[in-house]
């Protein structure tokens, strides 16, 4: 065991990974947390916490992961390239391993235009690949990137983040190469909506040898409604949502929406199942944390594993 | 060249507001090449501050000059008469001119009347792009000749991020078209035949040539005196 998180756990036992998603509040409401955590706890094996997502100052992801531990979750905390150098991220790790922290995503993160303070200078002092490699390099040599010798011990499962129909599409297996020979022991991916030509992304990802070398856990976010699926199809990059999906819930009209998506997300998630290499879900329900249990329910995935 | 644009008509009215004697100095270097602040623009900015000047009733002595670089003493010092007799100089150099101007007259107030911008190329006539941030340890040995560096918002330099989309970065929009930098290098390393490269992990990047270890300084021995 690397990290001897319930995340690697799950995952080391080949059981079928459900993770989740929690942002932290807008501010210092530990209520937001408690509340999203009860909704998540034994619904998903860990659950990320976001870190400034779309560049908007929230919480810090450590001090929300630690009170999601006390809440009885696993997190996966989120760390952004945008917000720090190299010297405040591995400090910010030595600070989330001590307080229990076991898992870390490393991102690019959204840049700062998109957020509430587009005048903010950007850091991107490492790139995302870079930053997972140097958290494998501190959990495995025991060192800092600088050298010197890391005082206690460095548990951390390190994952990296993959969009796998984001264009240039030729390039997207390699660059999971990329991560995965950077150390990624996890891959949680962009949401997939479009089964098929993911499918065809793993196989080439297969081809790569890559398969057995990191856990794939795919992102599906369940639709509340059209407006959003056009949302997601015009504006999130590398998600494609095909239209007989938005059909289908034009179909059900506006009050019953809701439902058609989350039943939708369960169909995507039980057609993920059948793709080899294909180790688990990341449920990304935005806001819509209470609607957690039902999609993991209804796919099958109740109870959890105990590791 | 470095890139640099004027900057606008009334905070340079309102930097040179309590002189009365202007000297309006251009560099032809690198603006008067992206023709911002050559010896027209001078003539332009002159005339500028000499109407609103007629229409305020305001006698000030508004002179010009430009010389061919002012990032070099040399060149400097043949203006020296119009610096001494000017209560301010007002430069249309680039950055680096405007330091040098301060540091040679110490007892002389200098403003800028530039923002000076970025490394660029002057892509297609009246357009400059960034092309260099000076990052004093060049990789574009690994990226197609295509600088992240510069042109990647993100500096990405294992790109490209899960922003891109159709070719644009995640800041592009209708008002500044953006392309993804790291689209145009697979391009590129496709089109020459080094998409082999793309394989290659680019490791942490040391940022001190970059200016991070403080100010850089080049020696050339053979030219010292």
């Amino acid at each position: 065991m690397k990290a001897g998180s319930n995340l690697e756990k799950i995952l080391a036992a080949g059981h079928f990974a459900v993770t989740a998603e929690l942002g932290p509040p807008k501010g210092t409401d530990t209520e937001v947390i408690k509340k999203k955590a009860k909704f998540l706890a034994g619904v998903a094996d860990a659950v990320n916490i976001t870190d400034n997502q779309t560049a908007v100052v929230r919480m810090s992801s450590i001090a929300a992961a630690r009170i999601a531990i006390e809440c009885g979750l696993e997190p996966v905390m989120q760390m952004v390239c945008r917000d720090r150098n190299r010297i405040a991220m591995q400090s910010d790790l030595f600070g989330a391993v001590a307080l229990g922290v076991r898992n870390c995503l490393f991102i690019s993160g959204d840049h700062q235009k998109s957020g509430n303070h587009p005048q903010a200078k950007n850091v991107y002092d490492l790139d995302s690949i870079q930053a997972l490699a140097m958290a494998k390099y501190m959990r495995d040599e025991k060192k800092v990137l600088g050298g010197d010798e890391i005082e206690g011990g460095f548990p951390l499962l390190v994952g990296a983040a993959w969009t796998p129909l984001g264009d240039p599409l030729e390039i997207r297996p390699l660059r999971l190469a990329k991560k995965v020979a950077a150390g990624a022991d996890f891959i949680q991916t962009q949401a997939v909506y479009d089964v098929a030509a993911f499918a065809g992304q793993m196989k080439a990802a297969g081809d790569l040898g890559l398969l057995d070398k990191t856990k794939i856990l795919v992102g599906v976010i369940p639709l509340k409604a059209v407006g959003m699926a056009r949302y997601m199809q015009k504006n999130v990059p590398g998600v494609t949502v095909p239209e007989s999906l938005v059909e289908r819930l034009k179909a059900v009209g506006k009050e019953k929406a809701g439902a058609e998506g989350i039943k939708i997300c369960i169909e995507i998630i039980q057609q993920l199942r059948e793709i080899p290499g294909v180790a688990g879900v990341h449920i990304m329900a935005i806001e819509w944390e209470h609607k957690v249990k039902d999609v993991v329910s209804g796919a099958g995935l109740l109870p959890r594993p105990t590791a | 060249m470095i890139v640099a644009e004027r900057k606008p008509y009334d905070e340079i009215r309102s930097l040179v507001a309590p002189f009365a004697k202007v000297l309006v100095f251009g560099c032809g270097g690198c603006v008067t090449v992206c023709a911002t602040g050559g010896e027209k623009e001078v003539e332009i900015l002159a005339s500028e501050l000499a109407i609103t000047d007629a229409t305020e009733a305001r006698a000030r002595e508004i002179t010009v000059k430009t010389v061919e670089r002012q990032c070099e003493r040399e060149f400097l010092r043949e203006a020296e008469s119009e610096i001494r007799a000017a209560d301010v100089v007002l430069s249309l150099a680039c950055g680096a001119g405007v330091n040098l101007l301060a540091e040679a007259y110490p007892d002389k107030v200098v403003l800028p009347a530039m923002n000076t911008t970025f490394l660029g190329a002057n892509d297609s006539p009246g357009v400059w792009v960034e092309r260099c941030k000076g990052c004093g340890d060049c990789m574009l040995h690994l990226t197609g000749g295509i600088c992240p560096v510069a042109r990647c918002a993100k500096n990405i330099l294992n790109g490209p991020c899960g922003g891109t989309h159709d070719g644009k970065c995640e800041i592009s929009s209708d008002t500044n078209d953006v392309d993804c930098v790291w689209a145009l290098i697979v391009k590129k390393l496709q089109s020459s035949g080094q998409i082999a490269r793309y394989r290659e992990f680019v490791a942490a990047k040391d940022w001190r040539p970059g200016g991070h270890a403080g100010p850089r300084r080049m020696v050339k021995e053979d030219l010292k005196v």
